[in-house]
């Protein structure tokens, strides 16, 4: 049992714990996640660690809610406990000084980008940071991204702050500025991540993407998380998550997100039907 | 008792099982284990050997004459406490040892075609000492002092930490999954051993004053480096099995609609999405289902497809029914329920609909030709014999491999080309001081038997490492 300490609500949809996790708290480093499970009768996801205090054994999360786990374990509250909370998983990034590094993140992409940008500042990198999000209010972590990078781009679809577009779009301007870049970082939707690579391509700059797959167990013994990276089967939650962005399949990604759509759909219907007041007044 | 002057008894007494009709409905266990009066009457059979060849076919040494003389005297606490001095998980061995390879194989009754049914026998006194909540502790040993970390906590784990506990020593297992028991409890299909029993198993282990700490990758979490120079762990168990799954690399292998049976399998059995949406975790299963593979794991998915409803289930198996690894048993009652046989083809190729979803399977029909490596004749494509079997489902029960996950953190630690670690075969000892392990992860995918017997050559070596130093 993994003890709930701190709870932030970014929006009515998008939440941030610490979780008493001291193992992983020792051992994490940029790049790699948990999986964790609720409750008894839950399922098991990966989740991303944002942020570690190793010397209190305390994790950082950062989640979207969009299926019925993720709302239901938005309910918890500092001092609930969840059921169980496994890693650090997946290898960690390679983080060297590569010379100037572009972030770029988009929605919750940004919380897994985070802790990755760290260790590159830390590597001695220059970044500049391109944050995407819908809307304003779903715009996370913009004050600590802008606080190790040297200059933050925000772009939001509605226009609403920043500027009015795609992450893609910023992206081209600031090549197209001149600006040198050796490493490019990107986190966020398959779309997205699918298309700043498309975005790169031309211009040849390196791309490390982080992949949302599916996962049961973690630790490669399903192989659900499956996906083709060059010429090879890859699985994500062992091999990845992070890949050359340049030899995924994103469509076969994307595709495979999808399996249990309507089953996500049945469960969360379930239970919204159960717990209405939860969902009250949010879109 | 006196024993009575008869001639060999060769009615062999059934087990009743669910009636197949029914049980493809459910999950429950389709054996039901047998009576008091069946138990007994079976054990009456047994010509209670001075010599006895069974026991040189069990590897976790039970004392099987000793025990069936206990269940003819009706003395069936004391039977399962006879088996239990030597096997710490007679429930579950009782159910899916491959008996008839072993013990029922030696029995000299099997060379008239009707062992005794020891498997059987083993299972009735284990459920029957549970039942009357007459669960009984063995003596256990003065404190040694010393520290056992076991990883993983499949069968093998399982005994080294209740031998190594009724050894005196401390024991905390450490388990990647959130539950205890390992294959037993993500790969083994409740209705062939009801996860109660697993839980059982593990409750009496405990109680044997052994730690379990869930949700712990060993290589990731915390290593094995860390569990001797920080933890103050004297020796450490690797019972991890071999849990990485094996796909065929034909092309179509992400499509939606393919499984590792792995993963078909953990999530019905660790995860129960066979209750979704009471359980959280989904599962699909198409209107017909594919299983690739001939092992008990094959024979495992293919049965757990019918249960979820599935309308055609097939077995597809590039060799014959003589060359299949799965128990009879297993095939035996696969059939009863309706699962369709495909001999002697191999898919070549998953096809997908425009959606990503799996359509058909390609196959290319084989024939058998000169005996491989294994002594089992090598399937051999016949050129142009490709064709397309209409399933929408196709899950992959082809074997499993060793997951490096462990090897790679522990440099020190010697493994074959393959990635299983090398250990010696008497001791378990490995290339690392300190450090044993056995099961699956030594040599490959096999039977929980042999990872109970691993655990018990281990647990000796760990106690003699520990109290002498000798290594």
């Amino acid at each position: 049992m993994f003890k709930i300490v701190e709870k932030k609500d970014w929006h009515p949809t998008i939440c941030e714990m610490w979780v008493e996790a001291p193992r992983v708290a020792r051992k994490h480093r940029p790049g790699q996640f948990v999986i964790i499970r609720i409750h008894e009768k839950g399922e098991r996801i990966p989740l991303t660690v944002v942020d570690k205090k190793p010397e209190e054994g305390l994790i950082r999360i950062i989640f979207q809610k969009v299926g019925k786990t993720t709302w239901e374990l938005g309910t918890f509250k500092p001092g609930d406990y969840i059921a169980d909370v496994v890693g650090p998983l997946g290898q960690p990034t390679h983080i060297e000084k590569f010379g100037t590094v572009v972030g770029v993140g988009g929605g919750v992409g940004i919380a897994p980008l985070y802790p990755i940008l760290k260790g590159m500042k830390e590597a001695g990198n220059r970044l500049i940071t391109i944050l995407g999000a819908r809307s304003k209010d779903l715009l996370i972590l913009e004050d600590e991204v802008r606080a190790i990078s040297e200059e933050v781009i925000v772009t939001t679809d509605d226009g609403s702050y920043g500027k009015k577009g795609l992450v893609t779009d910023a992206l081209k301007e600031l090549i197209e500025s001149g600006e040198k870049i050796d490493q490019v970082v990107a986190i966020g939707p398959g779309i997205m991540m699918k298309f700043v690579v498309k975005t790169l391509e031309p211009y040849k700059i390196p791309c490390i993407v982080s992949l949302n797959a599916m996962m049961l167990d973690g630790t490669g013994m399903c192989g659900v998380c499956r996906i083709t990276v060059g010429d090879e089967v890859k699985f994500v939650c062992v091999d990845g998550p992070e890949f050359d962005g340049y030899k995924v399949n994103f469509d076969e990604l994307m595709s495979r997100l999808t399996v249990y759509r309507e089953e996500e759909q049945q469960a969360l219907e379930r239970f919204k039907n159960a717990h209405p007041e939860i969902f009250a007044g949010v879109e | 008792m006196a024993e009575k002057k008869k001639g060999l008894n060769l009615n062999r007494v059934d087990m009743p099982r669910q009636d197949p009709k029914e049980r493809i409905k459910n999950f429950n266990e389709v054996a039901l284990g047998y009576t008091e009066e069946m138990a007994v009457a079976e054990a009456e059979r047994c010509l209670l050997c001075k010599k006895p060849l069974c026991v040189q076919g069990c590897p976790a040494e039970v004392k099987i004459p000793e025990f069936i003389a206990l269940i003819r005297e009706r003395k069936f606490i004391e039977a399962a406490r006879k088996i239990k001095e030597t096997n710490a998980l007679p429930a579950v061995c009782g159910r899916v040892c491959p008996q008839e390879e072993q013990c029922e194989e030696m029995c000299v009754l099997n060379k008239k075609g009707a062992p005794i049914a020891i498997g059987r026998l083993e299972r009735f006194v284990a459920d029957y000492e549970a039942k009357m909540g007459a669960v009984e502790k063995p003596e256990i040993a003065p404190k040694s002092g010393k520290k056992v970390a076991v990883i993983g906590s499949g069968p093998g784990g399982l005994t080294v930490a209740a031998d190594c506990a009724i050894m005196g020593h401390e024991v905390v297992v450490f388990e990647a999954l959130h539950k205890p028991g390992g294959v037993l409890v993500y790969g083994i299909p409740e209705f062939r051993l009801p996860k109660v029993i697993v839980e059982r198993e593990v409750e009496y282990i405990k109680s044997l004053g052994v730690k379990f700490e869930c949700d712990v990758v060993v290589g990731r979490t915390v290593t094995i480096d860390d569990l001797m120079e920080k933890e103050g762990f004297d020796a450490v168990f690797i019972g991890v099995g071999a849990g990485a799954p094996i796909f065929m690399g034909i092309p179509g292998e992400t499509l939606k609609g393919v499984y590792s049976a792995n993963e078909f399998l953990t999530r019905n059995n660790l995860m129960k999405a066979y209750l979704f949406p009471e359980y959280d975790t989904p599962i699909k299963v198409g209107k017909k289902v594919a299983v690739v593979g001939g092992g008990n794991v094959a024979m495992d998915a293919v049965r757990t497809a019918l249960r979820l409803g599935a309308e055609e289930a097939h077995i597809v198996y590039r060799r014959t029914r003589k060359e299949m690894p799965a128990r009879a048993e297993e095939i035996e009652n696969a059939e009863e329920e309706g699962v369709i046989f495909n001999f002697l083809i191999n898919p070549v190729e998953i096809i997908g609909d425009e959606n990503g979803w799996v359509k058909g399977l390609k196959c290319i029909r084989m024939e058998l030709g000169e005996p491989d490596e294994s002594g089992r004749r090598r399937p051999v494509p016949i050129p142009g014999s490709e064709f397309i079997m209409d399933v929408d489902t196709v899950i992959m029960a082809i074997g499993t491999r060793a997951n490096p996950v462990i090897q790679r953190t522990t440099p020190d630690l010697e493994v074959n080309k393959w990635g299983y670690i090398v250990a010696d075969e008497e001791t378990c000892k490995t290339s690392k001081k300190g450090v044993f392990a056995g099961g699956d992860i030594i040599r490959g995918a096999a039977t929980v038997i042999l990872a109970v017997g691993d655990g018990k050559k281990a647990a000796r070596a760990i106690d003699h490492y520990l109290r002498t130093g000798e290594w």
